[in-house]
Parts: C-alpha cells; structure tokens; sequence
C-alpha cells in the first residue's frame, strides 16, 4: 500500500518546467499522468451528468463495484479490467430494473435497493478476496488505487473506453439533459426518458469501471462528484460549466498525482484532498460574492441596514 | 454444536443487539430518504477507526466519536436546501481520502499489520469479539433501541409529514439531529460486526423490505428489526456451517435475500390483484 518513499529524488522545485521534467522522466509516470488525464476528462463528463441528475448515491455504489469485480477477475484469472466492467455493468441494470419498475413509494425505495446492491456487491468481494488462496499482500489497493503499475495497453484500453463514452453523449447528450431538467416535459414531448436513463447508469457504471483502475474503488467517487459540483457552484451556464467540470478534473487528477510523486503520501489521499480543497476554497467566495453582508461584522451590518 | 463456543456465542449476543438497532434506524433512514447519509456515515466509521488507530487511541472511541460528529455535521448542512447529496458526497469522498492517509501513516508506525487492522474496519469481524466486546456491544445496541423507540412516534410524524408536524409543535430539527446523531452511533457500533463498507446492507435492505411488505409505519418498524435479526442469526449460523464463507457476505446476503423475496411477494401480489394489464392503455405504452 504505502509506497516505502518519495518516487523523486529531489524535491519540487516551484518552478514549473523543471518540475514537469522530473515528473516525466519514469515512463510509468507518464502512463499514470496520460491514464490520469483520459480518466479525469471521461469522469468530470459523465459526473457533470450524474450531479445535474441528483444520482450520487448511484454513482457512489456504482464506483463501488469496482471491489466485487477486482476480486472476481483475481480469482477466475481474468485482467482487473473485465471484472470491473462485468460487476459495473450488472449493477447499473440491477439499479436501472428496481427504478423502473414503477415502486409504491418511489424515491426512498429506489435508495433502499442502491444500498442494498451496493452492500451485495460489498459482500461478493469479500467472499471473493477469502476464496481467493493465493497471497494477495495488496488488497488496499484495489480499493485506493495505484498508479505505479500502469501499461501502455491499460491507457490504450482507457482510450477507447473514454471515447465510446464521449460519443454517447455527443449522440444523446441534449435529449438527456432534456430528460434530466425536466423529465415530465421531455417524456410529454416523446423523449424516451427511461432507456436514456438506464443507458446513463450504463454509461456511469463504465466510466466508473475505467476510472477505477487508477484512483481505486474508495475514491472513484471524489473524481465523479468534485469538479462538477465545483463547476456548477462557478458558472450556470451549461456549456461553460461541461468545460469547467473537465478542466477542474485534469487539473485536480495532476495535481494529486504530482504531489504523490513528490511526496510520500498515497495518491488517492492527494486526489480527494485536492478536490475538496478547491470545493470550499469555490464554495466560501460563492458565499462571499452572493452575501457579501455575512462577512461584515455584526454591528456594521445593522448600521448599513439602519 | 455451534452454541458449545464462546465466540459463536459472543457473536450472536453483539450481533442480535446491533441488527436491532440497524433494523430500527435503517427504517428511518430510508422513511426520511436518507441511506445516502447512512452510505456516508459507513465510509466515515473507516476513517474514524484508523484515526484512532494511527493515534492509538481505543478504536471504539474513534468510531464512535468519529460517526457521531460526522451525522452532527450532516445535520447541520442538511437545512439548506439544493446541493445537499453532492455536499455529502464531496465530504465524504474526502474523508474517505484521509482514511488512506491515516492507513498509510498507521502503517509507518506499526510495522506490519496495517493490512489486518484495515481490514477489519473495512469488513468487520464478528467473531473475533471478545466477551467484554460482546457485552458492551449489546448495551450499546440496546441504548439506540430504546432511544428510538422513545422517540418514534414523533420521530416518525416528523419523517412523513415535517411541515404539519412543525405546526403542531414537534421538534422536528432537534429530532432530525437526534436521529442522525444515532444513526452515526448505530454506523459506530455496526461497523465491529459486518465491516464499514458492509453495514449500509444492513441498514437498507431490512428496512426497505419491510415498507414494501407493511404500508403501516410502526408495523414496517417491527418487521424491519426482525429482518436484520433474522439475517444476523441466519448469516451467523451459515457462515459458521461454510467455513469460506465470511460471515459478514453470509449476514448480507441474506439480507438481500430477504429484500428480493419482498421484492417478489409485492410485485406478483400486485400482478394477482389488477390481473393483466389491458391492451389498449396507451398511456402506460406510450410513456415509457
């Protein structure tokens, strides 16, 4: 898990071109910042997505899945990658199934499932990794990723992955964030609201098996939800705020993955911390800017509004 | 016979007391909509542990102490109105991120043994409890019971109608904390017997079981603890028959069991009493 010490030898720098050097000269560095950047781009897309649809808690239990399917492809001998996308994709239908099937009590039943195929996924994991007789020393690292062992089939396999993904939504974005508005209208205008659905879990659970094989399946979720959720605090504009989602993901994805190079911490850590850094750093000068009062002092307050 | 030994039978005491108080809890939480905060409260019990761990203090404490400020500080957040998943997401993404932290700073102090230690946060290990645990487990678990069966009856108005029962002088934010305060306690105390990243399972499919098989609240209620006891004793017993299988998978699992059979019973009960959908509703053709 934790790597024995810093992969540099000699500290950053602060000067950006020398650094960048550094941080390139290890071939596996630059798979991880190429895998690093293919990932961030489809995750701030498809988290863009999943935050405009309020499916967090999906998106969540589906980065999740990536734990079952690590394990099952360890045990039958299959590469991580098939794995996580067989346990993704299964799970976004189980979750797709349970919400369209009309439930009596809507929302809070749709969640009960999520939970419940998330802890079922949990569980299969668990018995995979005991059933599993070999050694595996590691197993943290399935669940908060890794950089160092990426190859260049793994960023090629990221690749296409990143671009079928970007398609679907090149083909059905508009109608899906139609049906994501506003989904009553769209289906009164003959959207076809509920395949769209179910082919965004799809989607998700996809880019999710992909992302997953970098950050880990813990913390999938911080590079689904961080950049867009920051973004949409910046902008409200639709295109603005795609581009700004994507842009905060790469940026986020090499600032971690640099730090973890420099210093001696697990990348994950650095990721997450990142992304929640710059969240509170976007969400304070929101606040400040739409309620520039709450930052005056009490009595100046009272004496301007007198 | 399997009751002849005493760590069999320290997990069936810790884990009887805990199913109660998940099956309970887990009610509310999917009744108030809130199993993504029950989610987010899971991943925090990891953090917690190895915090307590890397600063060797008692784990228990950092559970409980970790949990409980965690649903304190949803409860605060949650009165504003829109982004309130993401803001729990993006909190709890990054507290999941400090756990790796803590894993690897508890690992550069420890030695070896991180792996283990982390592993049993993460999946729980119910029989490995000591006597003492048990006992202190069972006492834990019967003070959430209590506390929300005290409190059901308003807890409850609250949850279903929270304006009327503004109007009619319930405390319903002060009930909202309570509750989650408690949930972040039961996450706490769950997290010993089927692991951080499993108990949302225990949470969740009892409960939503019972409100699928029971529109009555309080009979929802009952039936939601007797799922998670019922998965609990038939999780303990299969595990300890199969050997490989961990018995946190055998609890879940039957969990989830229980969840599709309601799943099941519901659907074709409804099949059996509208009988086949007629032909001509162009409505329902047409709207998917």
């Amino acid at each position: 898990m934790r790597i024995a010490s810093a992969l540099a030898e000699v500290g950053p720098t602060l000067d950006p071109v020398s650094d960048l050097r550094q941080l390139t000269t290890y071939p596996f560095m630059v798979n991880a910042l190429e895998a690093g950047t293919i990932v961030a781009v489809m995750a701030g897309v498809v988290g863009w997505f999943m935050v405009l649809r309020r499916q967090t808690f999906a998106g969540h239990t589906l980065s999740l899945m990536a734990f079952p399917g690590a394990t099952a492809a360890l045990l039958l001998g299959l590469s991580a990658a098939a794995g996580y996308f067989v346990f993704c994709t299964l799970a976004a239908l189980a979750i797709g199934a349970s919400t369209s099937s009309r439930a009596r009590s809507g929302r809070s039943q749709e969640s009960a499932v999520t939970g419940t195929v998330q802890a079922v996924g949990i569980a299969c994991g668990l018995l995979f990794l005991s059933l599993y007789q070999g050694v595996l020393a590691n197993f943290e690292s399935l669940l908060f990723g890794s950089f160092l062992g990426i190859t260049a089939g793994q960023v090629l396999a990221l690749l296409i992955v990143a671009t079928l993904t970007l398609c679907f939504f090149a083909a059905v974005g508009r109608p899906l964030l139609f049906a994501s508005l506003d989904e009553g209208v769209a289906r009164a205008h003959g959207v076809p609201t509920r395949a769209l659905a179910l082919g965004f879990l799809i989607v998700l659970g996809l880019a999710v098996a992909a992302t997953a094989q970098i950050t880990g399946a813990l913390l999938v979720f911080a590079l689904l939800v961080a950049p867009a959720a920051t973004a949409r605090l910046i902008t409200a504009r639709i295109w603005a705020s795609l581009l700004l989602t994507v842009a905060l993901g790469v940026a986020i994805t090499w600032l971690g993955l640099a730090l973890a190079y420099f210093f001696e911490y697990p990348v994950g850590f650095y990721v997450t911390t990142v992304a929640f850094a710059l969240y509170v750093l976007v969400r304070a000068a929101r606040a400040a800017i739409d309620h520039p009062t709450m930052l005056r002092p009490r009595a100046s307050r009272s004496a301007a509004g007198a | 016979m399997m009751f002849a030994h005493e760590f069999f039978r320290n997990a069936l005491l810790a884990g009887t007391s805990i199913a109660l108080a998940c099956g309970l809890v887990g009610h509310f939480l999917v009744l108030r909509a809130q199993v993504f905060a029950g989610d987010a409260l899971s991943h925090v019990a990891f953090t917690a542990a190895l915090a307590a761990a890397a600063a060797g203090v008692d784990t228990r404490i950092g559970l409980f102490a970790g949990t409980v400020a965690f649903a304190l500080i949803l409860g605060g957040i949650g009165e504003r109105a829109s982004a309130d998943d993401v803001t729990i997401g993006i909190v709890f993404a990054w507290i999941l991120g400090l756990g790796v932290f803590f894993l690897a700073l508890f690992s550069t102090g420890s030695g070896g043994g991180n792996g283990l230690l982390g592993a049993r946060a993460l999946f729980g290990s119910i029989f490995g409890l000591s006597a003492g645990d048990a006992r202190l487990a069972a006492v834990i678990g019967v003070g959430i019971v209590a506390t929300i069966l005290a409190i059901a009856r308003p807890l409850l108005f609250a949850s279903v109608d929270p304006a009327v029962a503004a109007a009619r002088g319930v405390p319903v934010r002060v009930l909202g904390l309570l509750f989650l305060a408690l949930a972040g306690a039961t996450a706490g105390e769950a997290t010993q017997a089927v692991g951080a990243l499993l108990l949302l399972g225990l949470l969740a499919a009892p409960a939503g079981a019972a409100q699928r098989l029971s529109a009555n609240p309080y009979v929802a209620l009952a039936l939601s603890g007797a799922f998670a006891v019922l998965a609990v004793w038939l999780g303990l017993v299969l595990s300890y028959l199969i050997p490989s299988l961990p018995p946190s998978t055998a609890v879940i699992g039957v969990a989830a069991a229980i969840y599709l059979l309601s799943f099941l019973l519901t659907t074709t009960a409804l099949r059996a009493r509208f009988g086949p959908r007629p032909r001509g509703s162009i409505g329902l053709i047409g709207g998917n």
